[in-house]
């Protein structure tokens, strides 16, 4: 919402400073954006003496004049008649922007004769309309004075209007709020009754009441819509970024904001028949006058005449029928419309307009009358022509809140006591009715403010005009010790996202949505959960994995040139819409080398192990139980079918990972290897929470434990894990650690076989191992190995 | 015989100009070795008469220890020499890079996640959390904003296709706001309630300070006292514990949400320049939050009465709070995956945010 300082005192009698009127709409609730003055930003403009007056030779009415800013005198070629020697004025420097050209001053040749600026009239920098002659200063003027030295400049203010403050859409609103603020005094406004010359040819009827509950209508014919726009209006307008257009036009659109009553004039003379406020029928046609075509539905409320649909109520005029320069007779309308209808026609169709924003917040139910008599004033003053009397649908019975506030109640929600009495006057400057009872003041809302319900909104004006910088602060009462501010799933998180990027992967957070092109390679099932209005098709789904934007990440940093990458995301997947069908993971990618090319050459390929230690550190950060998890190889059809796995704890699935299937890759534009982890944290059993914090006794031995090693010959197929396993469960007392140092298939090899070499941990409790006592427990391995693995041990 | 006297200094003289321990341990032989010279002289004692003995003994028993000390210590200098020279011949360029180690980095918005849980969890509140994928009723209608309310319009929503229905629905939207955690609260649990949740938004603008996604607190507390004293105080608590700064200047301007009534704006001091923005005492102020009482009608929407327990709640934007208080000019940034960025803007992943360590995270140098 925009108006200017003039206009504002149009309505509010104040002597308050510019400075002073912004920080007091800040302070009550109309936060203001920005102060505007025009004049301030116009750079390359100063007063200057005209010091000579020469003719131009090749010319009987240009002049070569010799101008003096201060600095220099320059040439200048004017063509103005006024011209005189010692005469002050305002120059425009070369590079000076001139609003009414559109375009900067050059150095130019006017016929054969050199010219370094512009002597400038008041149309042509926008402080007045003349432009017979260049502006006259005073002789007495100093000289090099700025624009805004010069002119009082007719600041503009921007301000914020909340939803609920529909009556601050026009500037008389915002004055009443100034004057309750106590900012000066809101002027009396006297709208005259217009007494109509004759009956209005045009009657009006209403079939839809709950739509449309009041319709007030006027004919006036022999208006002259040629006539000029006042320049006071005009600049008014022009200031808050309407352009003139015609003088009806600009009196419907100055009344809107100045007081938040919209208004439409039809060109009587183009009706055909009567008015009809009605329901529009499914599909009917209705062309704006933005010359845009909408097919209509049932909800949506028209004005019309015989013809069909001329206005689309409250929101924006027909084409067809409205005025031009030629119009004579006009038909004006001022109604009512329901907001929720407003809103949803709107809506639905799209159509933004100065009139529907208003009438979807709150246009004041009782201003249909007087706002009728007010524009036909206007219209008279303006156009001239002759008033019909008033046409008239529905009523203006309108029952305002009547609601009420408790002192009490002010001090228990705001911390401080309000004296009733002030309470009172705060509520009587915005316009209620007030009355006490008691302990209760009871407030009728003025028709002006639709937002007010009950009493925390009474609580909330009595607020803002004592202002909440003058409510203490009061630190939050500690009544009692503070729990954890982390549940036990969160802090998991946390804890998971530290351990990754400990292990030297850059956290990232990428968006929730992604490209579902990309992403169907990674759903878990055949649905996409999918927006409906995305910003661009690349963001159009919720992301079944989180690999794909990482991946898409992959792709960008490694077309940046950085090809060694190391990245990691915690955030949520989505699989449905209910709560609970989005899972939170954490999922990482690697690629490229460990290092770039270093001189002790231990830099090597990022390979799938490499994920899984990921997978496996994030498992365990999530206090996940690491050793019951068993590893499948069943990862989704994005891994690579060789080289990935599953950890499954039961029939859950707790981790991916694996390299990436190179024919996905492709799909991202990325050539190189890339392994990636999933870890499904939800899957995770959190710890039971029994308070007891105690750690399992550690037992210690006294004892020395010996390594020794086995190998053996196992079919190709024979996966390590299983071969670790029954190793260790040989024995499961004395066999503490079993770890593979060797995997070798091929040269001297049997095809199909490989040797897998084990170094086993035993563990003497009661007293040293003898070699007999070994010998026993490495058989027990060569058994265990032979039966379920059909392993041979190779001979040492 | 040579005399004594000879013996002790041609083996001191040997001792000295001994080359190396084999050397040493050569001349030690030839001196108390068996048949070493004093070994020798020591054997003559027999003969002597008991008087001669001690006298001689004694003598020669000063040689031995004066010889033995001139061994030992020549086999120090002589073993250190060594030692030198063996490690002389080690020297490696120890000015040579080290083994280059992937260094991993905390995303700014999980540093700021911590440091206000740590803040608001020191006042008592606890983190609650909800889906990202609402309905309807909690991301609106209970939060007072019923369909057609214009302030459906202050936010661009996103919806979600219902893949329960085949037409057009808006059953489902991404959360405007994490505010809906607020109701999802409400309806599991009764006042006293203090929360904090931290999350996802989703609304559609994009631009350089509003991405599709990003992230928001949001803060709750409902009992039966809690004013709006409290909020000003519990807020200005907040930004002067995360700004770390003694004092600093707030105001709040009335301001209009559905859920909160009355509601504002609050605004913290801070000096512009063309260049730099700096949090604290100066003439300009910086919108950093919305807050305000909680309505009535959310409290109803929740079966709370709102004759007996009031609150207040307010939201702000995690990501907001990383780049005023770490200096982050983009917010699209954030979300781009830029290794460059997240190594640059990341934190150092020991980098912990408490009230009792400290809050504001070092980048540490970048390796």
């Amino acid at each position: 919402m925009k108006f200017t300082l003039s206009w504002l005192k149009e309505h509010l009698d104040t002597s308050a400073s510019v400075d002073e009127i912004s920080e007091t709409l800040t302070k009550i609730g109309l936060e203001v954006e920005e102060v505007i003055n025009p004049l301030a930003d116009m750079e390359g403009f100063c007063t200057a003496r005209i010091e000579e007056v020469s003719d131009h030779p090749d010319s009987d009415h240009l002049h070569i004049l010799k101008v003096n800013d201060g600095k220099e005198i320059l040439q200048i070629v004017c063509g103005a008649p006024n011209v005189k020697k010692g005469m002050m004025g305002i120059l425009a420097h070369v590079g000076a922007y001139i609003p009414l050209f559109n375009d900067k001053i050059k150095v130019g040749k006017v016929r054969g004769v050199e010219s370094f600026g512009m002597m400038c009239a008041e149309d042509e920098i926008g402080v007045g309309s003349d432009h017979e002659g260049i502006i006259e200063l005073p002789a007495t003027a100093e000289i090099g004075l700025s624009l805004a030295q010069v002119y009082a400049a007719d600041p503009v203010f921007d301000i914020n209007i909340t939803p609920n403050r529909a009556e601050c859409l026009g500037v008389r609103g915002v004055a009443r709020d100034l004057a309750a603020a106590g900012l000066g005094k809101l002027k009396p406004l006297e709208i005259k009754k217009i007494a109509g010359k004759f009956v209005s040819p045009i009657k009006v009827k209403v079939e839809d009441k709950k739509s449309c509950p009041t319709y007030v209508g006027r004919y006036i014919k022999g208006v002259n819509n040629k006539a000029k726009t006042p320049d006071w209006m005009k600049k008014r307008l022009e200031a808050i970024g309407l352009r003139s257009i015609s003088p009806l036009v600009d009196i419907t659109n100055y009344i809107n904001y100045d007081m938040a009553r919209p208004l439409h004039v039809f060109d009587a003379d183009k009706l055909k028949g009567n008015i009809c406020v009605r329901m529009a029928k499914d599909g009917e046609g209705f062309e704006s006058l933005e010359e845009k075509v909408y097919n209509l539905d049932n909800q949506s409320l028209g004005i019309c005449d015989d013809e069909g649909i001329q206005c689309l109520g409250g929101i924006m005029g027909g084409i067809a029928k409205g005025c031009s320069a030629d119009t004579t007779n006009v038909f004006l309308e001022s109604a009512l419309f329901n907001p929720v209808c407003i809103a949803r026609t709107g809506r639905k169709f799209q159509i933004d307009s100065d009139s529907r924003y208003r009438y979807e917040r709150w246009v004041d139910p009782c201003s249909n009358i007087s706002g009728a008599e007010y524009a036909t004033k206007m219209i008279l003053d303006i156009c001239g022509g002759e008033a019909s009397e008033l046409e008239i649908a529905g009523d203006e019975n309108y029952t305002p809140v009547k609601t009420f506030i408790r002192p009490q109640r002010v001090k228990d929600f705001i911390g401080i006591e309000v004296a009733p009495s002030k309470i009172v006057e705060i509520l009587e400057r915005l316009g209620f009715k007030v009355e006490t009872q008691e302990d209760k003041i009871w407030a009728t809302s003025p028709t002006w403010r639709g937002d007010i319900e009950g009493e925390h909104d009474l609580v909330e004006e009595v607020v803002r005009m004592i202002g909440l910088d003058n409510i203490p602060a009061a630190s939050m009462e500690k009544g009692y010790f503070p729990k954890q501010t982390l549940t036990a799933s969160q802090r998991r998180t946390v804890t998971v996202k530290h351990e990754l990027a400990a292990r030297g992967l850059l956290e990232t957070v990428t968006w929730s949505f992604t490209d579902g092109k990309l992403a169907k390679y990674f759903r878990r099932s055949d649905k996409a959960i999918e927006i409906c209005n995305p910003i661009t098709e690349e963001l159009g789904e919720m992301r079944p994995s989180l690999l794909v934007n990482l991946l898409i990440g992959v792709k960008n940093n490694i077309a940046r040139g950085y090809g060694n990458i190391n990245l990691f995301e915690c955030g949520p997947e989505f699989f449905g819409c209910h709560p609970g069908e989005q899972k939170m993971i954490a999922a990482g990618v690697r690629c490229g080398q460990t290092s770039k090319k270093h001189w002790l050459k231990e830099n090597r390929n990022m390979d799938v192990f490499d994920a899984k230690a990921d997978a496996l550190a994030a498992i365990a950060a999530a206090n996940g139980p690491f050793d019951s998890a068993k590893i499948s190889l069943d990862a989704p059809a994005y891994y690579h079918p060789g080289r990935s796995g599953a950890l499954r704890l039961g029939a859950n699935v707790i981790a991916y990972f694996g390299e990436l299937h190179p024919i996905v890759l492709k799909k991202f534009g990325i050539k190189q290897r890339v392994v990636a982890f999933e870890v499904m944290l939800d899957n995770i059993p959190l710890p039971r929470n029994s308070g007891d914090k105690a750690k399992k006794k550690l037992e210690l031995s006294a004892f020395q434990p010996v390594d020794k090693d086995m190998a053996f010959i196992v079919d190709a197929s024979v996966k390590a894990d299983d071969i670790l396993a029954v190793a260790r469960n040989a024995d499961k007392r004395y066999i503490t650690d079993v770890r593979i140092f060797d995997v070798y298939e091929g040269e001297n090899m049997e095809k199909g076989k490989k040797s897998v070499a084990l170094t086993l941990t035993f563990q003497p409790w009661e007293t040293s191992f003898t070699d007999k006592d070994i010998e026993t427990l490495m058989s027990k391995v060569e058994q265990a190995e032979k039966s379920k693995c059909n392993a041979i041990l190779r001979d040492a | 015989m040579e005399s004594l006297e000879n013996l002790k200094n041609n083996a001191l003289g040997q001792i000295s100009q001994a080359a190396d321990i084999k050397a040493l341990d050569d001349i030690k032989v030839a001196v108390l070795g068996k048949k070493g010279s004093l070994t020798e002289q020591m054997k003559g004692l027999a003969a002597l008469s008991l008087e001669e003995k001690k006298q001689k003994g004694q003598e020669l028993n000063q040689i031995k220890v004066a010889i033995e000390a001139a061994f030992e210590d020549k086999r120090e200098a002589l073993a250190s020499a060594e030692m030198n020279a063996k490690l002389a011949a080690e020297t490696i360029d120890v000015t040579l890079p080290i083994r280059d180690e992937v260094q991993g980095r905390i995303h700014p918005v999980s540093k700021i996640y911590e440091e206000v849980a740590a803040i608001f969890g020191e006042m008592g509140f606890e983190i609650a959390d909800g889906p990202d994928i609402e309905d309807q009723f909690h991301n609106f209608n209970a939060l007072n904003t019923p369909a057609n309310h214009p302030a459906r319009q202050m936010q661009d929503t996103f919806y979600i296709t219902n893949p329960e229905s085949a037409n057009f629905d808006d059953s489902f939207v991404v959360r405007t706001q994490t505010s809906a955690v607020q109701i999802r609260t409400m309806e599991k649990k009764q006042p006293p309630i203090r929360i904090i949740a931290p999350g996802r938004t989703y609304r559609s603008d994009y631009d350089a300070t509003h991405t599709p996604m990003f992230h928001q607190v949001e803060g709750l507390v409902v009992d039966k006292k809690t004013t709006f004293a409290n909020l000003k105080g519990c807020l200005y608590d907040f930004v002067k514990a995360f700004f770390e700064l003694d004092d600093i200047p707030v105001r709040y301007r009335p301001s209009y949400f559905p859920f909160t009534e009355p509601s504002a704006e609050m605004d913290i001091g801070c000096k512009k320049s063309k260049t730099e923005l700096k949090i604290g005492a100066g003439n300009d102020w910086l919108e950093i939050l919305g807050c305000g009482m909680v309505h009535p009608n959310v409290l109803k929407a929740c079966n709370i009465d709102p004759d007996e327990y009031q609150g207040f709640a307010f939201g702000l934007g995690l990501d907001r709070l990383a780049m005023l208080k770490y200096g982050i000019p983009d917010l699209r940034t954030f979300f781009e995956s830029d290794v460059r960025w997240l190594k640059h803007y990341g934190f150092l992943p020991l980098d912990l945010s408490s009230m009792t360590g400290g809050l504001s995270g070092q980048g540490g140098s970048a390796r």
